[in-house]
């Protein structure tokens, strides 16, 4: 299909189109309200279309190499992926409850949920609709900013399938709940749009990973939308992991919200992906509520990677700590853009940020913004953004020692990076992240059996 | 060991060293004394040949070869060492991985095999107690908060697990309490050996009570404006540098031993 359209055709009509095609294949369909939700969805991305750099948001971001593309809907779990082609993704030491998706879509036998406590569901979206959709009304949909953009409007038009996670109350999930999923678009481009939601309930506790990977280097959208709640005293760290093709586009929401005492940590690591665009919107919406949002975006290439962060603390005595960091070589181009609201009610807030930029080439470019909008008067709010260069000194201090430039350069680099990784509390992702950035950025002269 | 010929060197331009000779012959210990902004400082940093200073003119010899040719780590990695004097912070490179690196690429520019993980372990315990610094620094980010006494004694660590042929030590005693220094001076008199040679660059001559030094130089306006014993350093003490500044300009300075 995608090389019989027009060439006249734009993203907007070829996804518009292939959800007139698909729409009676898709879970939930006899559901009234995800049948609204849907027709909303598609009324509102068919007025707004994709974000333009008019748009305040999307000043430094273009989406013009989405929209001049023709997508294709992925309809259902292909069957293209073995179980070995699996074991090339799997990272080594995590023992996990794993869902796998494969195009957006629940890959059954490839997924493994064996002894999950009880209080905890664990499944597909999909499934959650077609058989318990009074569940999930109270919660989907709920959490996503109503005037959020195009493409989150674009994901709700698609709503269909995604990880459906549900914690009841003081659950806990001792081994990480590990969302994997893989893009195979082979020779049709697609527009993969995984809806997923997390409900966290009172005083529960579990770790999520995130992860997006590619089974080749072909091109395709990934448009995602996860929604988190949290309830009183809930204990979250999510972590998310973007290792997409280098031809895919990545467009990813994550949108939280948080009631009292509860607890969110949020990890993003963005590796992959030609452009990439994720949004992070928390509402602190109780008091002494927590949330960390910890980033790290290495991107080289003509690789372009935004990052947009909005905290909101809605109600008292909430903390809030945010720090992420970007490494970027050749032409590569990031931006980070990180809002805090403090509301007038929420008072004795606190609110730390941090973004900190290498550039480890001249032309590579960044563009970082901290926007803090305080509307309380007695509140503990500090930003700081970064960007530069490697230490001279420090470069000057390891050469001093008889370490080559380079290798230098390259540990000082790593360092740098692994500031963020060593934040993440499971140790095989952990660890996992420690390889790739070793690869990445450390020569093969130096030692590695310890790490720096 | 090292043969400094009428070296000037500036910084951003400005002319600092404008004549320094000197001689050192291995084994022996030099101390170069000087009030602040005498150049004491910008020479330790030609020797390691940090970027910003710039070498107009003269020579510096050492092992027979031209110093100022070769980069800071192969300088490093034939036996130069500098401790400095303001150690530098980085976070997330532990100390034991900076001094395993540094180990084997000394290692392997003397065409050495790598230390295996047991031995350098053991190497380094050995070294730890010299510098009387705990197991725990080793894991440790470099420097990263450490505590001006904790920082000085890592260098000297550094210096210990490099074995250097010639040892330049930038205003190791500054900062320190009298304890730490003793540390620091215990540290460096365990490394002196027939065969090593040190520089040490003090402003004052208290590290010298703990380290006798062979020869006493005393700097000036960029040049090496007095040259002596250990009572140099004793007389300038009392009488201060005015005494120097007031006095007339050096003869060439002799490196007797």
């Amino acid at each position: 299909m995608t090389g019989t359209v027009p060439v006249e055709a734009t993203a907007k009509e070829s996804l518009l189109n292939a959800r007139d095609r698909c729409i009676d294949q898709l879970a939930g369909g006899r559901v009234g309200w995800v049948q609204r939700m849907r027709e909303q969805g598609a009324v509102r991305f068919r007025e707004r279309g994709f974000p333009q750099s008019t748009d305040e948001d999307w000043k430094y971001t273009s989406v013009r190499p989405i929209e001049r593309r023709a997508f294709d809907c992925a309809v259902s779990a292909s069957s293209a992926l073995g179980s070995g082609e699996l074991a090339s993704f799997s990272i080594s030491g995590l023992r996990s409850h794993r869902l796998v998706f494969v195009n957006g879509y629940l890959a059954r036998d490839l997924s493994q949920l064996d002894g999950l406590a009880s209080g905890v569901v664990v499944g597909s979206l999909a499934d959650a609709l077609d058989r318990d959709p009074d569940a999930v009304e109270p919660y989907l949909g709920r959490v996503t900013p109503s005037d959020m953009h195009g493409f989150t409007a674009l994901n709700s038009a698609f709503l269909a399938d995604g990880a459906y996670v549900r914690l009841g109350p003081a659950a806990r999930v001792e081994l990480p709940i590990e969302l994997v999923f893989v893009a195979t678009a082979g020779d049709r481009e697609v527009a993969v749009q995984p809806r997923n939601l997390i409900v966290a309930g009172p005083d529960s506790r579990a770790t999520i990973i995130e992860r997006y990977v590619a089974l080749d280097s072909s091109r395709y959208l990934t448009n995602a939308l996860t929604e988190v709640v949290l309830e009183r005293g809930a204990t979250l760290e999510h972590c998310k992991l973007q290792e997409e093709s280098s031809a895919a586009y990545h467009i990813a929401g994550l949108f939280a919200r948080q009631a009292a005492a509860s607890r969110f940590i949020a990890h993003s690591v963005s590796l992959g992906g030609a452009l990439v665009r994720n949004d992070v919107v928390d509402v602190l919406d109780a008091e002494g509520a927590e949330c960390t949002l910890n980033g790290l975006y290495l991107a080289g290439g003509r690789q372009h990677v935004d990052n947009h962060t909005q905290i909101e603390h809605a109600q008292p005595r909430a903390t809030s700590r945010e720090f992420y960091k970007g490494v970027l070589d050749d032409r590569a181009r990031a931006v980070f853009h990180g809002r805090i609201i403090v509301r007038p009610d929420a008072q004795q807030s606190d609110a730390q940020q941090q973004n900190n930029n290498l550039l480890l080439s001249r032309d590579a470019e960044i563009d970082t913004k901290p926007q803090l909008e305080i509307y309380a008067d007695d509140v503990k709010c500090a930003h700081g953004a970064t960007v530069g260069q490697l230490d001279a000194d420090a470069v000057f201090y390891l050469r001093s020692r008889g370490v080559g430039e380079r290798e230098a350069r390259s540990l000082l680099t790593y360092a740098f990076a692994h500031d963020v990784i060593g934040r993440i509390g499971e140790p095989a992702l952990r660890q996992r992240l420690e390889a790739v950035l070793s690869d990445q950025l450390l020569t093969a002269s130096a030692p590695r059996e310890s790490g720096p | 060991m090292l043969s400094i010929k009428n070296l000037h060197a500036s910084v951003d331009d400005t002319p600092i060293l404008n004549g320094i000779d000197l001689e050192v012959r291995p084994g022996e210990v030099h101390a170069i004394m000087g009030p602040n902004g005498s150049g004491k400082s910008t020479l330790a940093n030609v020797l390691a040949g940090r970027d910003s200073y710039t070498v107009t003119q003269g020579s510096v010899t050492y092992k027979g070869g031209d110093l100022l040719a070769l980069s800071t780590e192969e300088r490093a990695r034939e036996g130069l060492f500098l401790a400095f004097q303001y150690p530098v912070e980085i976070p997330g490179v532990s100390n034991i991985y900076l001094l395993k690196a540094a180990v084997n690429a000394i290692r392997k520019h003397r065409g050495q095999a790598e230390l295996d993980a047991l031995d350098f372990l053991k190497l380094v315990k050995e070294k730890l107690a010299l510098v009387q610094m705990k197991d725990e620094f080793l894991y440790r980010s470099v420097n990263e908060g450490f505590s001006g006494g904790e920082k000085k004694r890592n260098e000297i660590l550094q210096m210990a697990m490099l074995e250097p042929s010639l040892a330049v030590l930038d205003e190791t005693d500054s900062g320190l309490d009298i304890d730490a220094l003793k540390v620091v001076a215990e540290g460096v008199n365990a490394l002196r050996s027939p065969e090593r040679s040190m520089i040490l660059v003090t402003h004052y001559q208290r590290l010298l009570d703990y380290v006798v030094p062979d020869v006493v130089h005393v700097l000036g306006g960029g040049r090496i404006v007095r040259s002596g014993d250990r009572t140099l350093a004793l007389e300038l003490e009392r009488r201060g540098y005015q005494w120097i500044a007031a006095s007339a300009p050096a003869e060439q300075p002799s490196a007797a031993g």
